[in-house]
């Protein structure tokens, strides 16, 4: 489990930063809880197809920033943000945004599995059915996919129609993460998905992570570091809502910029 | 796609509306009541109502005999209640919780909780008042106790298993017995919700008319003889509503008035005292 | 906390006196249950050897020939409560709605207290406004509307048929469920409150709307705990005199099945006649459907609890 760099390094950066598109653009971006101040003047890139970790101690934001990339904030009045947020170019910030199909175009795994009280079956289900109409073999061609993908279609296929409650924490996560890929989305943002669950599970969500990168944009938020310099290629360290430094993780890893950073990689935070 | 989401959206916003109109429902109803009882309430108003006793039909008078049979009973419902209900829910809490008859009273005090009040009239009816022969007011305060009780087994049960066990222990280390550790401290420190609970009680028993009519019946006149029939303003109300003359509907919508008034005044109360008590 | 009483009661007078005398009022709890059962059992006994288990379905309510059947009063009380139930469970849905998910911050806790206070009016000023303020408007108005409408509609057109006098079973069933939606509202929104963020985010996080979210996701989560306060509130519109005597009219005939005609109820027809029976039977009738009338509510709240147990124990699953 610990933070074995050397065997990744390989796999990432194979593709040269020149040919990455950049799916989510934030420039200038602020964000406020009431009067305080959360997020400070953030100017970000998120590549596309690549995974993107947000580290950093608690309280420095790093959540708050994943939250409005799918307007999750939305939900309480006294949150707003200022600056500009893209997806793709499009405004996500502007009022005009259709919140329900932007979400369904950025999904999001929580904390905490959160499984609905539902069968397993329904609780894939129930997000494509919010946007598409498909028939009887469809759906099941697609939640069967979506299990597969979120590597749980071993474990539950014989059991579809029982509550999705009734699995195991670790489970239960990957049924998350097949809710989220089952609608399709071109993001899918993780707000430490792994800090409720043992090292077992852990492992099985970082393999997953790391093949689902090929489909879809993942931003993954952990105060695991040697989890994201497991699973990330760019990784952007944050402090007290300010964004200190962004770039290629085994950079930040091996030779941070900031002495910030560097504190922060090293222990020595404080 | 554009399709299913238009659809959704609009139910959405169909339902939501839909919801507002609940609450418009429900306020609507609320403040017609409300300002019926204050719009003909107040207009009955005067000096009279309280110097006055009931009247019969088509005279002049006041409700003085039945404030004073309301006061008069419902205070001593609740000196009866509240000592009775405290003590046994301090057993329920601290004793016997666990045992088969912490559970069983626990699951029977719901029982009397969800009791019909009238069910509770008609009991003390065949215990006391047929017995003695005649309605009287102490048969009404019995009646009146017994829907204090179980209100106050719960909330001194509620309260009480709220107290942090580390503030018993601490207690208990200093060599105190039990009995010293439950009335010196659990329950002063449970005493804002016990409080409250008492005031809902009575805010409850004030307006209750059905456990009346067998009991305590009504009295025309003035008396302050606990084994005679005595009037409260529930069962006046009651029958001053019901009846045709229109001077009586009148002192009805006083007495309904009055009634919602101090109801309204004692819930209020209750909130206010316990949540100053928590803040401290 | 139970545990270590044995050993400090021997040291102490005080502790056994206060620990028995607690104890004692715990069982007189017990006793009084036990002897509430007994009278009416007792009080009623005439009347069930007379007329056995036929008192539950005769229709006859006949004081001067000593005929007493209760199937007038349980289907009033019945179709009553069951009124009340039909408007106020959706109102209270949508009241409970709009208190978590849409009302504005600064709004929910007034709002809030305002239904709490609803519930703390007496019954007697809903029964008294329901005859006086109500009944005359509904009578004039809502009922030929009624009529012209719901009316026409090919089976359920006959419950709303018949002479618009304002009171009557369904008056005493609206009446009621103004009375019971503030019970059911505050539970609905007492659990709907408890349903963990996190649930509701992610399933706003697949892209549901605030209706998909609570319909689908928060009711299931939830329906033991909503059911239980529908119960609570079916448990007060069964047991209610006041606000049902007065507009219900009090007749013991049953034979039409519009819901304009007056009926009786079992709480309305004791707190009218009880003090006036003149004949042993008659009382003994009057307090078996008092008898029923327990039977009826004891049945409710023991499913009630029932489904809390049930909630308590997947709640602790959850943790």
């Amino acid at each position: 489990m610990n933070g074995d760099l050397s065997m990744n390094e390989t796999m990432k950066n194979d593709i040269p930063a020149a040919t990455l598109t950049t799916q989510i653009t934030l420039r200038n971006f602020n964000f406020y809880y009431g009067k305080y101040h959360a997020l400070k003047n953030i100017n970000l890139d998120i590549y596309r197809t690549q995974v993107t970790a947000f580290i950093g101690p608690s309280g420095c934001g790093k959540s708050t920033l994943l939250r409005t990339m799918n307007r999750m904030y939305d939900l309480y009045p006294d949150q707003r943000a200022e600056g500009e947020l893209r997806l793709d170019g499009m405004d996500i910030l502007d009022k005009s945004v259709d919140i329900n199909h932007l979400r369904a175009r950025v999904g999001m795994v929580f904390q905490k599995p959160t499984p609905f009280p539902m069968s397993i079956y329904e609780n894939i289900a129930f997000g494509v059915n919010l946007q598409e109409r498909l028939s009887r073999s469809e759906m099941d061609e697609r939640v069967e996919w979506a299990l597969k993908k979120a590597a749980l279609w071993g474990e539950v296929k014989d059991v579809l129609n029982k509550s999705g409650m009734s699995l195991s924490g670790g489970q239960q996560q990957r049924l998350c993460i097949a809710r989220g890929i089952a609608v399709k989305p071109e993001v899918l943002l993780l707000d430490e998905p792994t800090s409720a669950l043992d090292p077992i599970s852990t492992m099985r969500i970082e393999e997953l992570v790391s093949e689902l990168k090929e489909e879809f944009t993942i931003v993954i938020v952990t105060h695991n570091m040697q989890q994201a310099a497991r699973m990330s290629d760019y990784t952007a360290y944050m402090y007290l809502g300010e964004l200190i430094e962004f770039g290629v993780t085994d950079q930040i890893f091996i030779k941070p910029q900031k002495k910030q950073t560097e504190d922060y990689i090293t222990g020595r935070f404080g | 796609m554009m399709d299913i989401r238009r659809q959704r959206k609009l139910f959405n916003f169909f339902a939501l509306f839909m919801s507002m109109m609940a609450v418009a429902f429900g306020l609507f109803w609320l403040f017609w009541i409300l300002f019926s009882v204050f719009e003909l309430g107040v207009s009955a108003l005067g000096v009279d109502l309280f110097t006055k006793m009931t009247p019969p039909p088509g005279s002049e008078g006041g409700l003085l005999n039945a404030i004073t049979g309301s006061l008069i009973q419902v205070g001593l419902a609740t000196l009866i209640g509240t000592p009775f209900g405290v003590l046994a829910g301090i057993y329920l809490a601290e004793y016997g919780g666990h045992t088969w008859l912490g559970r069983s009273t626990l699951f029977i005090n719901d029982i009397l909780l969800s009791a019909p009040s009238i069910v509770i009239g008609l009991f003390v009816y065949s215990v006391y008042v047929a017995k003695v022969g005649h309605f009287s007011a102490l048969a009404g305060v019995f009646a009146l106790a017994l829907l204090v009780i179980p209100v106050v087994i719960r909330t001194t049960e509620n309260m009480l298993v709220l107290v942090p066990n580390s503030l018993r222990e601490a207690v208990f280390a200093l060599g105190t017995p039990k009995w010293k550790v439950i009335t010196k401290v659990t329950l002063r420190a449970s005493v804002a919700g016990i409080v409250t609970g008492i005031l809902l009680a009575v805010a409850r028993i004030a307006g209750e008319t059905a456990p009346l009519l067998f009991t305590a019946l009504s009295n025309q006149f003035w008396t302050l003889d606990l084994n005679k029939p005595m009037a409260t303003l529930p069962v006046t109300i009651f029958k001053f509503a019901m009846s045709p003359f229109a001077d009586w509907q009148r002192i009805a919508w006083a007495g309904v008035f009055l009634i919602t008034l101090g109801v309204l005044i004692l819930n209020i109360l209750a909130r206010v005292f316990f949540r100053q008590k928590h803040k401290n | 906390m139970a545990d270590n009483t044995k050993s400090k009661r021997s040291s102490s007078l005080g502790e056994l006196i206060f620990f028995n005398v607690t104890r004692l009022f715990a069982i007189l709890t017990f006793l009084i249950l036990i002897s509430i059962i007994v009278s009416l059992v007792n009080g009623a006994m005439p009347s069930i050897h007379k007329f056995g288990l036929s008192f539950l379905w005769r229709s006859e309510w006949n004081p001067p020939m000593d005929e007493f059947g209760a199937l007038v009063h349980i289907y009033g009380t019945l179709v009553t409560s069951l009124i009340a139930l039909i408007i106020a469970v959706p109102v209270s849905f949508g009241i409970a709605l709009f208190l978590t998910e849409l009302s504005p911050v600064w709004l929910r806790r007034p709002l809030g207290v305002a239904i709490e206070l609803l519930a703390g009016i007496p019954s007697i000023v809903y029964g008294m406004w329901g005859l006086l303020v109500f009944a005359p408007i509904f009578g004039n108005y809502i009922q030929p509307f009624l009529t012209n409408t719901v009316g026409h509609i090919p089976f359920i057109g006959r419950l709303f048929q018949g002479v618009s006098i304002g009171i009557g079973l369904l008056s005493a069933g609206v009446i009621l469920s103004i009375m019971i939606i503030p019970f059911i509202a505050s539970v609905m929104r007492d659990v709907f409150e408890v349903t963990p963020g996190i649930l509701k985010e992610s399933a706003y996080a697949v892209g549901a709307t605030t209706w998909e979210v609570v319909w689908n996701v928060v009711l299931p989560y939830t329906k033991v705990g909503v059911i239980g306060g529908i119960m609570l509130g079916l448990g007060r519109a069964l047991g209610e005199t006041m606000a049902v005597t007065f507009v219900i009219g009090n007749s013991d005939q049953l034979d039409t099945s519009s819901l304009y005609a007056a009926g009786n109820s079992i709480a309305s027809a004791l707190a009218n006649e009880f003090t006036e029976a003149v004949s042993p039977i008659h009382s003994a009738a009057l307090i078996e459907l008092g008898l029923i009338l327990f039977l009826i509510t004891f049945v409710v709240l023991v499913f009630s609890k029932l489904l809390l147990m049930r909630l308590n124990k997947q709640q602790g699953q959850r943790t």
